[in-house]
């Protein structure tokens, strides 16, 4: 036990003595601060102001095309229109619009028109028609506008400690959130597995040490340095994050919340920030944060022993490829399939996906915030603990033999025969 | 005390179809330098994780200072593999101490035998070097301080010689002998003759997973006397009695193998009736014509 200990502490001392582990810990938060304060700066900077040269024989279109926020039509005469037509760069528009009749319309320009710009368009003459349509048909616009109507369904999950509030969305965002970070850490992490099982094989130093230690001891000290390894990197991103942007909100917001737009913005913000605040307390945070740190952690000890096992069977990197397929694909498949559970969280595939421990890492964090009964959340929990004991008992009889085959590249037949050693 | 440091009974070990060992036994007397020889593929490696507990036998015992193997043991034994190697990215001073502690030793204990070995190689500057700046030659001294940093009852070497350049195994060469003076047990696997006959008291030779000659080295060099000398004289039509055969002549060296019941001064007053002798030597056989003897017989 004592040399565990001893492998543990070296495994991640090393790592995080890294200059690549500590500039990814700097890195990380500073992306991810930019990933949240670059949409809401950019959106808080408007957009750019194009004109559109319009070209029509009568004023049916010209005069019911209103100016947006950022188009704005100029009605030009005809003789403007071979003129800009022939030299467009030195016209000031930004593409003309040519309306022949209700069913033919052109946009010309010399670049490629913005989709935004040509849905816009597009949504504005079709309202104009679809208008003109109606009013042909006798029905009065004023009674149309005033059928249109916008409600919100509050819903209310009743449970086993009464009724809470529900919020698909945020059950949505918080699923989506751990669903991918458990999958890039089992993806991160596991990797460093591998490349320390190939390092000490190549550098030829793994049979020195299980003269002193049994491979078992090996693997597995390697196996939870490293996590602790993963556990140290997303704290420090945490800790990281939360004073960035705590800097953040005060560099950008108090300077910028003079402008009228912003102020907008900024209530629309905090508008948000309540509905959050409301909807996550129709959601168990206690039982998302025990079952989030438990699936992290049980998915990638599943996962990295396979890791390990594969580092055990080849001589290099490059030849990885061939056993690393079979590992990812179950990672992929719930990757992909996320967005599937999500739609119907309490499906037949959400279900037995996260009762599978191959894939429960990834889907379960996906089920949980739409609520999953207990009973069911204990059985994936306990399958994950088998399916991680079976996997690091089958992968520490493929690496224990494999640790000591140099030379050459194993193939499937050859880790089973090991397995049977 | 048992004579034996390790007695290896019917070891057998198969890997599917591949019989590695066949019912192999050894006795290494305690003390003593032992070479386990044989071919590439013999079993020798095998044999040796054996013995460390890198893996276990399928059938058979090991008997360890009297008792049977077990896996505290392994402080007791040091083992330099064929495949050898250190972390490369690792401080040298930081990799040493740790595989120390691997063995088992105390902080403290083992800090003070590393500055102790380090001194007495003149290695100490190398403290707080990675191993990636190290030469080959110099990363070899280190493997050795780590084998033998856990004082031992017995010493496994894997090929020792290999790789290493001749200044560095003269060195290694001189620490087993004074190891071997200090009661330690070595043994060392090797398909380097001279080396051999230079320094082992015991040898076993294995081939296809078994024993095929074991024994202490003067025993087994009698035992495979082939009773020729070579002889040279002045003469150039020489005949003999027929209890002395000749083999061979060239430029008047003689090959002559003498029968059992005939002994070297028969020969030798034979000779000198009938002609002068310039000189008399006995074609003892080396090792190296013992061992490939013994691997084509098997």
């Amino acid at each position: 036990m004592n040399k565990i200990w001893l492998i543990i502490k070296r495994e991640y001392l090393v790592r995080v003595r890294k200059r690549s582990f500590i500039i990814m810990t700097i890195l990380g938060p500073l992306l991810m601060a930019g990933i949240i304060i670059l949409p809401t700066y950019l959106a808080m900077q408007g957009h750019d102001e194009r004109t559109i040269a319009l070209y029509e024989e009568n004023t049916f279109f010209s005069s019911k095309l209103e100016d947006t926020d950022n188009l704005h039509f100029v009605k030009i005469p005809f003789e403007e229109v071979n003129i800009i037509k022939e030299d467009f760069s030195a016209s000031p528009y930004y593409a003309l619009l040519d309306i022949k009749d209700a069913e033919n319309f052109t946009l010309y320009s010399n670049q490629q028109v913005s989709l935004s710009v040509q849905s816009e368009i597009e949504g504005k003459l079709s309202d104009i028609i679809q208008r003109q349509k109606l009013e042909l048909a006798g029905i009065d616009l004023q009674i149309l506008e005033g059928v249109t109507t916008q409600i919100e369904v509050e819903t209310i999950i009743i449970g086993e400690e009464g009724e809470t509030t529900g919020n698909a969305e945020v059950s949505f965002g918080i699923g989506f959130m751990c669903g991918i970070l458990i999958y890039m850490f089992i993806f991160m992490y596991g990797t460093m597995v591998m490349r320390g099982v190939i390092e000490e094989k190549t550098s030829r130093i793994v049979e020195v040490i299980i003269s002193s230690v049994k491979p078992f001891q090996l693997m597995m000290g390697k196996i939870l340095g490293v996590a602790l390894v993963g556990l140290t990197q997303f704290l420090l991103w945490i800790i990281l994050t939360l004073i960035l942007s705590a800097f953040a909100e005060v560099l950008f917001f108090d300077t910028l919340t003079i402008s009228t737009e912003s102020i907008a913005v900024g209530k629309e913000q905090s508008l948000i920030l309540s509905s959050l605040s409301t909807s996550l307390a129709g959601i168990n945070i206690l039982q998302l944060l025990f079952s989030f740190v438990f699936y992290f952690l049980g998915g990638y000890l599943l996962y990295s022993a396979l890791f390990a096992a594969v580092g055990s069977a080849v001589d290099a990197e490059a030849d990885t490829q061939q056993f690393i397929l079979p590992i990812t694909i179950p990672l992929i498949i719930s990757f992909i399939l996320m967005q599937p559970v999500m739609d119907n969280p309490d499906g037949v595939l959400a279900y037995w996906l996260s009762l599978i421990p191959f894939t429960s890492p990834i889907i379960m964090m996906v089920r949980l915030p739409f609520g999953v009964s207990n009973a069911e959340l204990i059985l994936s929990m306990a399958l994950l603990v088998a399916g991680f004991l079976a996997t690091t008992y089958l992968a520490a009889k493929i690496y224990r033999t494999g640790i000591l085959m140099y030379g050459k590249k194993a193939s499937y037949k050859e880790l089973w025969k090991w397995l049977t050693y | 005390m048992s004579e034996s440091i390790l007695i290896a009974k019917d070891i057998v070990k198969q890997y599917g179809d591949y019989l590695a060992l066949d019912h192999v036994n050894l006795e290494i007397p305690r003390g003593s330098i032992f070479g386990l020889l044989g071919p590439n593929g013999a079993g020798k490696t095998t044999l040796m994780r054996i013995i460390n507990q890198i893996i276990a036998p399928d059938y058979g015992t090991l008997i360890f200072d009297g008792k049977p193997l077990k896996r505290a043991d392994i402080s007791q034994i040091g083992y330099l593999p064929e495949e050898r190697g250190l972390y490369k990215k690792m401080k040298v001073g930081e990799q040493t101490l740790y595989l120390a502690k691997l063995k088992g030793m105390p902080h403290n204990e083992a800090l003070e035998k590393l500055k102790f070995w380090f001194k007495k190689f003149d290695i100490l500057h190398w403290w707080n070097k990675k191993v990636e700046e190290l030469s080959k030659g110099m990363a070899q001294k280190i493997q050795f301080v780590v084998t033998v940093i856990h004082e031992p009852k017995l010493l496994i070497f894997d090929e020792p010689f290999s790789g290493f350049d001749p200044i560095n195994v003269a060195i290694i060469r001189d620490e087993i002998l004074e190891l071997k003076k200090g009661g330690t047990t070595i043994i060392f696997s090797t398909h380097r003759m001279e080396s051999v006959e230079e320094i082992c008291d015991n040898i076993a030779l294995i081939n296809n997973g078994k024993t095929i000659l074991e024994g202490a080295i003067e025993k087994i060099k009698n035992d495979f006397r082939s009773n020729i000398f070579s002889v040279k004289i002045n003469t150039e039509n020489l005949t003999l009695p027929e209890q002395f055969q000749i083999i061979s002549n060239t430029d008047n060296n003689y090959q002559i193998q003498i029968s059992e019941n005939a002994t070297s001064n028969q020969l030798l007053n034979a000779l000198i009736e009938k002609c002068e002798i310039i000189s008399f030597q006995e074609k003892i056989p080396t090792m190296e014509d013992i061992f490939i003897k013994a691997v084509k017989d098997e």
